[in-house]
């Protein structure tokens, strides 16, 4: 790889990709995907059903190992490595459909996402006791989600899954959040709300974002930039205004969503 | 190693194997359509055995000539297929699938712990031998090797002809191609209007007849006593983890790497003997954990 | 495990703040009750002896199943530390007690290691048949090596010295005793907090979903791997409780029945609960004797049948019943404070 490095000192990008390949069957999910994520800005990928958006971030968390290509974090090789070790490097991911532990309860799900930062190993001290409670709390409250703390999460709405789904992966403290429709299961009327917090939260932490969407209401206001994904490639990248206003994806993506 | 005892370990392997595939067949057929794994198969294979012994003892001594105990042997299986596996499907596991694995497991080891006492209670702890089927086939000499018919010849075809008979049987008749369907995908086959509850009972009778076969098929070669059912249900899971759960072909495979690792250990290491079936999976299983024919698949998230 | 588990999980949303109190007390007076059977009742010390030996057995079963993992060859552990504590006391003979609970341990420490490295890459089905081929395996051995392990009559364990004494049978049956009430104790005590700390609680996770586990940064398998070393070794102490006080070790300390019975007694106690695993085990060992008169033929006949009503019918087992007594008079007044430990 160092042949291709050019000779420029700067700070290699946040994520990198290059020549991503993966396929299913016959299907290609990734197509040579070349991608170089910077530090700072959220960023949106928007795409048809089936473009390939929810492999990508499958594949540059290490969920998915592609058949060719390459993922960099700040410049190092990840690809081999397992999601948990990625995890460790600071790439922090919430799911589309939320992954949380259903028999415990909202703040408990925040409070296990600390002490796996933390490395806790006391086995002699309760959970509900670690030094990071306030703190989880504080997320909880960021949220929306205070007066549901102490409920079970299979007792819990879709929209408020989504939000303790995206709050424990904020507990890990990553540098990088990928996030696979974070508004999905909220209410339409409150998108835009919990939008604003979470932008507003990773910007307080520095977190650098990546985030899959359909909405593009949330991308217009909330993306720095925006990737449009089609047949498993990036087909446009831009700010939201310049993606928003081409006529191809008007014409492939957003005619979609209208649909 | 001589090449007598090659071959005696040769054969005793291959016979062994024809037995274990049998019963690996049926319990990798319910777990291939049912996703459950039916601890109970190796009480089932027992008392497979336990009844041809009984109706073949019982005929022999009304005076019938020894070769009727081959249409016993299937018509054990089948009794054993139909009055315990149906009742077992039909009462029990009907109203398990839709809870998880682990007590799926629970429940069919319970059964297995009371069909463990049925048989004491009904034959006793005193071994049972009854080798008529055997002797009525004769032997045979290969290479200055005697073996018995039954054993060499018979069972081998036996297996093979059950695992044609399996393939035809699932991909070219109608009923094998529901219950393929309904393996695929239950709730697609059942919007289609296949009765998976039926697909589910014939199925399960279907593995229940293979393991009584098994133990019918098993009982002229060696002593019917308590505690072969234990062992075999290990053993048949032995071979069917390390093909690949639910993998039929890969069954017949490992059945033959094991019959044969083992049957040339008795000759070489007797005391190790019984381990090498479980060796063989722990080896297999520590450099593929999906088995040897198995396929691997990511959860989608 | 959704349906054995309502009492497994730490909720605390339905106990109220007047539980924790109520149940300490009862736990207290149980105890007591326990340790006073040698001057009660002293003809039941030697049963409920055993009983305690199991239940630390059935406690690391019970640990298992709070991760949804069941196994049917926890017996191995068991068995492997009743053996270690026999290969030493043959070897040094007079050991003392605490030594041969050590080398026990140890003994159930590194085999458990072993196995569970190899074991945790399962869940389900293939976790708990690979736990009962490696039981079998040592059983196996435990018959074919007779020169060694004396095969199916087993070796004998002698008498262990206590502090440098070498005591009596009555008194060494104390001593015991009285272990194996301040073991049970004090490892009940343990496994409540374990469950209730950082390493439990993600231990417990992997029931529920080993997809966050591992986007969490922390290994699946390493969290299976600690649970499975406590049951290990809480298997061990009740082998070797077991050993010391019946003196002769067999092969049936691993036999497959002897799991099965293990697990049998962690779902009748209450799938999950530390508790449920002592109650549980008192029950079973007390029914037993006195049904052994009448029912020794069927016994595992009507295990099996009870483990059946109780999975399709009282998934929560007897502690379940319990609970759901309890709270239906503790929902009446309002809940408060989350208590973990149960």
């Amino acid at each position: 790889m160092t042949a291709l490095k050019k000779p420029d000192t700067a700070r290699p990008p946040l994520l990198e990709t290059r020549d991503l390949l993966i396929k299913f069957g016959g299907v290609t999910a990734a197509n040579n995907v070349t991608m170089q994520i910077e530090a700072g800005k959220n960023l949106a990928i928007i795409g048809p059903n089936g473009a390939g958006k929810t492999t990508f971030l499958n594949i540059c968390t290490g969920w998915l190992k592609p058949h060719k290509g390459k993922v960099f974090l700040e410049g190092k090789d990840i690809t081999p490595l397992p999601p948990r070790k990625i995890v460790r490097r600071g790439v922090a991911r919430a799911f589309q459909i939320p992954q949380l532990f259903t028999e415990h309860t909202a703040l408990e799900n925040l409070l296990i996402s600390a002490a796996a930062r933390e490395g806790l190993r006391n086995p002699l001290q309760n959970l509900h006791t670690i030094s990071q409670r306030d703190e989880m709390m504080h997320l909880l409250d960021l949220v929306h989600c205070t007066d549901v703390a102490d409920r079970v999460v299979v007792e819990l709405s879709e929209g408020q899954r989504k939000l303790i789904d995206i709050a424990v992966a904020l507990a890990l403290k990553p540098r990088l959040l990928l996030m696979d429709e974070p508004t999905s299961g909220v209410a339409s009327s409150q998108k835009h709300e919990v939008m604003e917090i979470l932008v507003g939260a990773l910007s307080e932490a520095g977190v650098t974002s990546v985030f899959v969407e359909h909405d593009m209401g949330i991308v217009e206001r909330h993306a720095d930039e925006v990737a449009v994904w089609n047949a498993g490639n990036v087909q446009l990248r831009g700010t939201p205004r310049e993606i928003l206003e081409h006529p191809d994806v008007i014409r492939d993506v957003i005619g979609e969503e209208v649909a | 190693m001589d090449l007598t005892i090659f071959l005696l370990a040769l054969f005793d392997g291959i016979s062994y194997a024809a037995l274990v595939f049998i019963v690996a067949l049926g319990l990798t057929l319910i777990f291939g359509v049912m996703r459950i794994l039916n601890v109970a198969h190796g009480s089932l294979y027992a008392i497979g055995a336990y009844a041809t012994v009984s109706l073949t003892g019982f005929l022999l001594s009304l005076g019938f000539a020894p070769v009727l105990s081959f249409p016993l042997m299937l018509i054990s299986a089948v009794l054993v297929g139909v009055l315990l596996g149906g009742p077992i499907e039909w009462l029990l596991l009907r109203r398990i699938y839709d809870k998880p694995e682990v007590l799926q497991l629970l429940v069919t080891f319970a059964v297995f712990m009371i069909l463990e006492d049925v048989q004491r209670l009904v034959w006793g702890t005193q071994p049972y031998f009854q080798a008529s089927a055997l002797q009525a086939l004769g032997n045979v000499t290969v290479f200055g090797v005697t073996y018995t018919v039954y054993q060499l010849i018979l069972l081998p075809i036996v297996a093979i002809g059950l695992l044609l008979g399996l393939r035809f049987f699932l991909r070219h008749t109608v009923i094998g191609k529901l219950i393929l369907a309904t393996t695929e995908d239950r709730e697609a086959a059942q919007s289609i209007g296949i009765d998976a509850d039926r697909v589910f009972l014939f199925t399960f009778v279907v593995g229940a007849v293979l393991a009584g076969l098994g133990g019918a098929l098993a009982s002229p070669t060696t002593s019917i006593l308590p505690g072969m059912g234990a062992d075999m249900i290990v053993l048949s899971f032995a071979v069917v983890a390390t093909a690949g759960l639910g993998q039929i072909e890969g069954a017949a495979v490992t059945a033959l790497l094991i019959g044969l690792g083992r049957s040339f250990a008795v000759y070489v290491w007797p005391e190790v003997a019984v381990l090498v079936p479980y060796l063989i999976m722990v080896l297999v299983l520590l450099v593929r954990p999906q088995g040897l024919f198995g396929t691997s698949v990511a959860r989608k998230i | 495990m959704s349906d054995l588990s309502q009492n497994s999980s730490s909720r605390g949303a339905v106990n109220s703040g007047s539980m924790p109190s109520m149940r300490a007390l009862l736990t207290l007076l149980a105890v007591l009750l326990l340790a006073a059977v040698p001057f009660i009742v002293p003809s039941m010390q030697l049963l409920i002896n055993l009983a305690l030996a199991k239940g630390l057995a059935v406690l690391g079963v019970t640990v298992l199943l709070r991760a949804g993992q069941v196994s049917f060859g926890h017996a191995l552990f068991f068995g492997i530390s009743a053996y270690a504590g026999a290969f030493l006391t043959a070897s040094l003979p007079g050991a003392d007690i605490i030594l041969v609970l050590i080398a026990g341990v140890l003994g159930a420490a590194i085999s458990g290691l072993l196995v569970g490295l190899f074991v945790v890459r399962y869940r389900g089905i293939f976790f708990g048949m690979l736990n009962l081929a490696f039981s079998m395996i040592f059983w196996s051995i435990l018959e074919k090596f007779y020169h060694i392990t004396g095969g199916a009559d087993g070796i004998r364990l002698t008498r262990p010295s206590v502090l440098g004494m070498a005591l009596e049978r009555d008194s060494f049956e104390a001593v015991v005793f009285y272990l194996s009430v301040v073991l049970m104790v004090g490892l009940g005590w343990f496994t409540l907090r374990w469950f209730a700390s950082p390493v439990g609680q993600i231990f417990q996770t992997i029931k529920t979903n080993e997809t966050r586990l591992e986007y969490l940064g922390l290994s699946p398998k390493r969290a299976l791997l600690s649970g499975y070393l406590l049951s290990a070794m809480l298997c061990g102490v009740g082998g070797s409780l077991m050993a010391m006080t019946q003196g002769v070790v067999t092969p049936e300390y691993v036999w497959w029945v002897r799991s099965a019975e293990m697990v049998f007694i962690a779902v009748l106690g209450g799938a999950g609960s530390v508790r449920g695993a002592f109650i549980g085990a008192l029950i079973y060992e007390i029914v037993r004797v006195y049904a052994s008169a009448f029912a020794g033929d069927i016994w595992q006949l009507l295990l099996g049948s009870f483990l059946l009503v109780i999975i399709l019918f009282a998934p929560g087992g007897i502690m379940g019943i319990v609970d759901g007594l309890m709270g239906r008079v503790s929902r009446k007044q309002h809940a408060t404070a989350p208590e973990d430990a149960r």
